[in-house]
């Protein structure tokens, strides 16, 4: 049995763990990350699209704010990181389509249009036929669409690699084993037991195992996150040369109610995504989530079939009952919030860092964050 | 007002509105568009949750104290929709099921062959059938002879928003019928379901009116009002439809006017 101390102990080490031990360990915190594979978790499976824009949904006025604080925060974290690191994680400021594919679904997305207006946000209606101009791929069907060239994306799995380097070389320590249990000590949270047996101690712990939050063994009930697994499959496809550059834009359609977006990668990865159930921990691939995936890809991009498939993957976001995340102070002394971001976590991931850093160091909530507060969802007394 | 509760095989609710689960923007805007609601009796589709999975729509309602009512969304075949209603039956421990099956995925019509094999299996089975049928008399009163516990015909396609397109079916289905029959599927606001009380529904199930609204709390609230209503027209008895006025006050005693000085 091992006992080490640091000032922050972080569990879990996807993008949001990562995030919040960089950016503490660069405020001169003794840092360390508890998960047995660092950079896995649900940025393993995203696609990494930065859609604070397109992806407003009525009643989500106050996520905006937070996304839109990140998705400005992008571009100089990015630079940061890869100065640090002298890794691609593969930003690109390419731009979203979201286009409509029958009249239903463009009455649906002028409402969109509306709101996002209200909401000051920067997007242009187009016609189906600029849409097609734009991405000649897009099946002639399409009845209109957004553009939003402030929807950028990243690639997940890279920013996790980099966060990685980017944390070792700030001296992030990681133990690479599960934390089965936090240690409490007199009412205050000081640790972690580790499925490998250590027991590392920190005066402060982060609590950011995504959707694995809410099942933490010795967090108290009050302060135990609302965060429930959410299943997405996505799919994986290639772009040969002779077909780049097929897309140029991630582009995103809801057809006939369900969601399907692709992500053109610079390195010719093509992304499509995502399917939403809610299955418990179950992460199978299954024949329904792959059909209905390439069915409204198809639609949508009829092209794509040419396309070789490399990988189907199944995923879990953390979601929490509003669909935000949340940030900050728990009901138990010691122990901090960073999980619950759901659909958002890698747009999220900038300004997750900034606001856990400033958590850590002066105890308080900066003022963007103050509405993601854990206490919103405290028992009130009634049933 | 006496007792005027709603009865399904032999259970009472308080509520005649029926919800359902699909679209919610969120768990924390669908817990509070259920209580806005009102409703005691909600369908969940099993195809799209794991039951045995705790903080998921089932918990919420659980919460709630919110019947649960599974359904077979999503089944083209009557094979399909059989082994799912036994999966949620021993999954959930109810008997009750929203049978569904359609033909296609573009209109999510109901297949009607297969609804009404289904139909047989499941009550041989010993199951409580409620079907998602057609707004077709004659097939509703095929699954009352078969032993569904009600009927329930759709206003217009599932999410379509067009309400009821064919209230003279409506009228006949709950002229023949002896067991209750609920709207589900159509509605697409507060009239819809006030129209459809008015035609003698004893309920009105919907889902998507509610959770795809700009603001679904607001609209459960208002759907709950609409199914009071409309239940409460249909009691008191609409006056019949006069081509010509029909004053509502007696001319009886009025003050005559001096026809030499206007008084305006």
């Amino acid at each position: 049995m091992s006992r080490s101390t640091s000032d922050v102990l972080v569990i879990g080490g996807g993008i949001i763990g990562l995030v919040t031990a960089w950016r503490a360990a660069q405020r001169g915190l003794r840092t360390a990350v508890a998960d047995p594979e660092p950079g896995g978790g649900a940025a393993r499976v995203a696609a990494g699209m930065l859609a604070a824009v397109t992806e407003l949904h009525y009643g989500e006025e106050t996520l905006l704010g937070l996304n839109v604080a990140s998705a400005e925060r992008y571009p100089a974290f990015v630079a940061e990181l890869e100065e640090a690191t002298g890794l691609d994680v593969g930003f690109r400021t390419s731009g979203t389509l979201a286009v409509a594919l029958d009249a239903d679904d463009r009455a649906h997305l002028r409402e969109l249009h509306a709101l996002q207006r209200r909401c000051g946000l920067a997007s242009e209606w187009l016609t189906g036929r600029e849409c097609r101009r734009l991405e000649p791929m897009l099946a002639p069907c399409v009845r209109g669409g957004l553009r939003v060239d402030g929807d950028h994306q990243v690639d997940p799995r890279r920013l996790s690699a980099a966060l990685v380097l980017a944390c070792e070389r700030a001296g992030v320590v990681f133990h690479r084993a599960r934390a089965d249990r936090l240690s409490v000590v007199r009412g205050r949270a000081a640790g972690a037991v580790l499925a490998d047996g250590a027991e590392p101690a920190a005066d402060q712990v982060v609590l950011a195992a995504g959707s694995m939050s809410g099942r933490l063994d010795g967090v108290p009930d009050g302060a135990l996150p609302p965060v429930r697994p959410v299943k997405g499959q996505v799919l994986r496809l290639a772009v040969p040369g002779a077909y780049a550059p097929f897309l140029s834009r991630s582009v995103r359609a809801v057809v006939r109610g369900s969601h399907v977006y692709l992500v053109p990668r610079e390195n010719g990865e093509l992304v499509v995504g995502a399917t939403s159930e809610e299955m418990g921990w179950d992460t199978t691939v299954t024949a329904g989530g792959v059909y209905e995936l390439l069915r409204d890809a198809h639609e949508l991009v009829p092209g794509i079939t040419e396309l070789p498939l490399t990988e189907t993957r199944a995923g879990l976001r953390p979601g929490s009952p509003d669909n935000a995340p949340l940030l900050g102070p728990s009901a138990l002394p010691g122990l901090h919030l960073a999980t619950g971001h759901y659909r958002n976590g890698v747009l999220l991931t900038p300004v997750t860092g900034d606001v856990m850093a400033a958590v850590l160091t002066t105890g308080e909530l900066p003022e963007v964050a103050r509405a993601f507060t854990p206490a919103r969802f405290a028992p009130v007394g009634v049933s | 007002m006496g007792d005027d509760r709603l009865t399904i095989a032999g259970t009472t609710f308080d509520s005649r509105l029926i919800m359902g689960t699909g679209g919610a923007p969120s768990l924390d805007v669908l817990e509070r568009a259920l209580v806005a609601s009102g409703t005691q009796l909600t369908t969940v589709a099993m195809r799209r949750i794991d039951p045995t999975v705790h903080g998921s729509v089932l918990s919420v309602l659980d919460g709630l104290g919110i019947r649960v009512l599974p359904n077979t969304a999503g089944c083209f075949t009557a094979g399909e929709a059989v082994l799912t209603a036994r999966l949620a039956r021993e999954a959930l421990g109810t008997d009750w099921v929203k049978l569904e099956v359609v033909a296609d995925e573009r209109t999510l019509l109901p297949d009607p062959v297969e609804l009404l094999d289904a139909a047989e299996t499941l009550v041989d089975d010993g199951f409580t059938v409620l079907p998602y049928t057609n707004d077709d008399p004659v097939l509703a009163r095929r699954l009352e002879e078969a032993g569904c516990a009600a009927i329930m015909p759709l206003g217009s396609p599932i999410g379509s928003g067009l309400g009821i397109r064919n209230p003279h079916n409506f009228q006949l289905i709950v002229e023949q019928a002896r067991v209750p029959v609920i709207l589900d599927a159509g509605a697409g606001t507060a009239s819809d379901a006030a129209l459809a009380m008015e035609l003698g529904c004893a309920a009105v199930m919907l889902a998507s009116a509610v959770t795809r609204a700009q603001e679904p709390v607001l609209m459960a609230e208002a759907m709950r009002h609409a199914v009071e209503a409309g239940r409460l027209a249909h009691r008191a008895g609409r006056i019949p439809r006069r081509h010509f006025a029909h004053a509502s006050s007696p001319a009886e005693g009025r003050a005559a006017l001096d026809p030499e000085r206007p008084a305006f």
